[in-house]
């Protein structure tokens, strides 16, 4: 006797709900690999006291605990969860406007704008007439210069089209200029400034406080509902431009609408950690493997993955190195390069 | 939805070279109509301009209502998909305005419904990068379809096709014709399945539409020998409807 076929309804619930687990056992994991990252350090500090810390508060009675608890460690990984999921986010929306499984949110060129900013922040942060304590000048240009880089690209767009061939080769164009800028800064720099923007542009953590998580948390605040509007329009555009159109989809208008979000994102995650690589070109892989195509988990994926992935390179740059961490930006360009070939080589379609 | 569908086309372009003129299209409801017509007359330029792609805007009227872009269903020529959504997933975009966050039971018992129309309810959870061009080509059909379109506007639907699936598939557009009252006007090479399937033929040529008639009127070996410059044989089926046996011209052959 031959089985009835399951109907597709309970073939789709059963769907859902697994991926739905896998979305949630992914959460989970980044949860147990944050508390991880707040009890490891340089510092030394056992886990016990760390929570003496947490519940004594930021006045607690333990200075030194309370500022390593509330001033560094909880900034730090607070700033590692939403640049993670910032840069997943943003690579997911990279990937499905370009139609490119290897873009990443550093395709149009915001990554080497951000670095020309802090680099002219760096070099002549004192020539800059503007009313900003100096720690906080280095992030503002950079973000000045991603939304320059981004403004470029917007022209071009505007001018040609928002093909993914136009928007590629004028991010290639915006990037170079960036970078030449950026290495010319780098020759007339001295020693220390030199030292200064390198360290810059490998990424990093350390930078973290408490104004930077308020104003990257508030860019993915606000970004989150506007995506929120365009899930089935994103998924649609996998199908390929011609079929979206077909559809009734305005493909320029969405394009130009990820395409600013997809900038918001990466300027306000980028401005005050410095370049980290290969979390938005991986993270939209892990989500896709976990939940497929379909944008309305794809994008808590992706934001979780990247968050993971970066909180992950957080927790392994502190443990490989005893005093200084080594920058999250390094660790995740070293590792990242296996996890490329790994994507690249179990590449099924596009 | 009985009303006359009307449609208004501006002279269409590509770059600088006029390829249409201007002219004025009306179907009936639940009309099969064929567009048929030599390499590069247009045919593709014609559909993407009534489904509001084109540059040139174009006027849709059924009743004295404007139809909207979004009521009308758009197969392109080229249909290749390599994204791993499921054939079901892809039907179920057809219609995207109504999905929300959790898809309605009832249009998932739809999608499948139509999928079991194209014969497609096996590969129902299948990726569509893994499936075949012809199987591809289906399901995006079943998608358009499922999309209950005003009008449905089809560019070579059956080019990837084996000739089982190309007989089902236009016997499947005429029922949707007869069912919805949507007109369906599809773009073929085939002359026998358009002679077979089509209640009217717009022929396409020299920019113009140049004949505009039923099967037995347009498809004379005159005007296929003109346009195709090929020399035809009208044969009559079983069932009375018309095959088309081309055999290249002598003048053809020489060249």
């Amino acid at each position: 006797m031959t089985a009835r076929p399951v109907p597709a309804v309970v073939r789709w619930r059963a769907r859902a709900a697994r991926q739905g687990v896998a979305v949630l056992i992914a959460a989970l994991a980044l949860a147990v690999l944050a508390l991880f990252d707040l009890i490891t350090g340089p510092s030394g500090m056992t886990p016990g006291a760390l929570w003496h810390a947490a519940l004594a508060g930021p006045e607690g009675a333990d200075r030194a605990a309370a500022t390593i608890f509330w001033q560094i460690r909880l900034p730090q990984l607070c700033m590692g969860l939403i640049v993670g999921a910032s840069l997943g986010l943003a690579g997911l929306l990279m990937q499905t406007i370009l139609a490119n499984p290897l873009a990443s949110p550093f395709t149009l060129g915001f990554s080497a704008a951000a670095g020309f900013g802090a680099a002219l922040a760096i070099m002549g942060g004192a020539l800059v007439p503007l009313p900003l304590p100096g720690w906080l000048l280095t992030p503002f240009l950079a973000f000045t210069a991603t939304l320059t880089a981004t403004a470029l690209v917007w022209l071009v767009a505007r001018a040609r089209g928002t093909a993914p061939e136009t928007l590629v080769l004028a991010g290639i164009a915006v990037m170079f200029f960036f970078q030449s800028a950026q290495s010319l800064m780098q020759f007339m720099a001295s020693p220390e400034v030199l030292a200064q923007i390198v360290f810059w542009l490998f990424g990093s953590l350390l930078k973290a406080n408490w104004v930077a998580v308020s104003v990257s948390g508030t860019i993915l605040l606000v970004c989150l509902p506007l995506l929120a509007r365009d899930l089935w329009a994103l998924t649609s555009l996998r199908l390929g431009e011609a079929h979206a159109a077909a559809l009734g989809l305005d493909v320029a208008a969405l394009r130009r609408r990820a395409f600013l979000i997809t900038a918001l994102l990466t300027a306000g995650a980028v401005s005050f950690t410095g370049t980290i690589g290969f979390v938005g070109l991986i993270a939209p892989h892990v989500a896709r493997a976990l939940v497929g195509e379909d944008h309305r988990l794809g994008l808590p994926a992706a934001a979780i993955a990247g968050a993971l992935i970066l909180i992950a390179a957080s927790v392994t740059g502190k443990m490989l190195s005893q005093g200084a961490a080594i920058p999250v930006g390094i660790v995740t360009a070293v590792a990242g390069v296996p996890m490329l070939l790994a994507v690249i080589l179990s590449r099924k379609g596009v | 939805m009985d009303d006359l569908l009307d449609i208004t086309l501006p002279a269409l372009h590509r770059g600088r070279t006029r390829v249409l003129a201007s002219c004025q299209l009306r179907f009936a409801a639940g009309e099969v109509v064929a567009l048929i017509g030599p390499n590069g007359a247009g045919k593709s330029t014609l559909l993407q301009a009534i489904a509001g792609l084109a540059p040139e805007p174009v006027q849709l009227t059924r009743g004295g209502r404007a139809v909207a872009r979004a009521e009308i269903g758009f197969l392109p020529q080229a249909f290749a998909v390599r994204a791993a959504l499921s054939v079901l997933d892809c039907v179920l975009l057809g219609r995207r305005e109504a999905l929300g966050l959790r898809v309605p039971p009832h249009l998932i018992a739809e999608a499948e419904a139509m999928l079991n129309r194209l014969g497609l309810s096996d590969l129902a959870d299948r990726a569509m990068h893994d499936l075949s061009g012809g199987q591809q080509q289906r399901a995006l059909i079943a998608q358009r379809l499922f999309r209950r379109p005003t009008l449905l506007l089809l560019d070579e639907p059956t080019s990837a096709l084996d000739l089982h699936h190309q007989l089902e598939t236009m016997a499947l557009l005429r029922a949707h014709a007869a069912a919805t009252r949507a007109p369906v006007l599809a773009a073929l090479h085939d002359l026998s399945l358009v002679a077979r399937y089509a209640d009217r033929v717009l022929v396409l040529a020299d920019g113009r539409i140049e004949a505009d008639g039923p099967p037995e009127a347009v498809l004379t070996p005159d005007r296929l020998a003109l346009h195709w410059r090929i020399a035809p044989e009208v044969l009559r089926a079983r069932d009375g409807k018309s095959v088309i046996v081309p055999h290249l011209m002598a003048t053809n052959m020489q060249g």
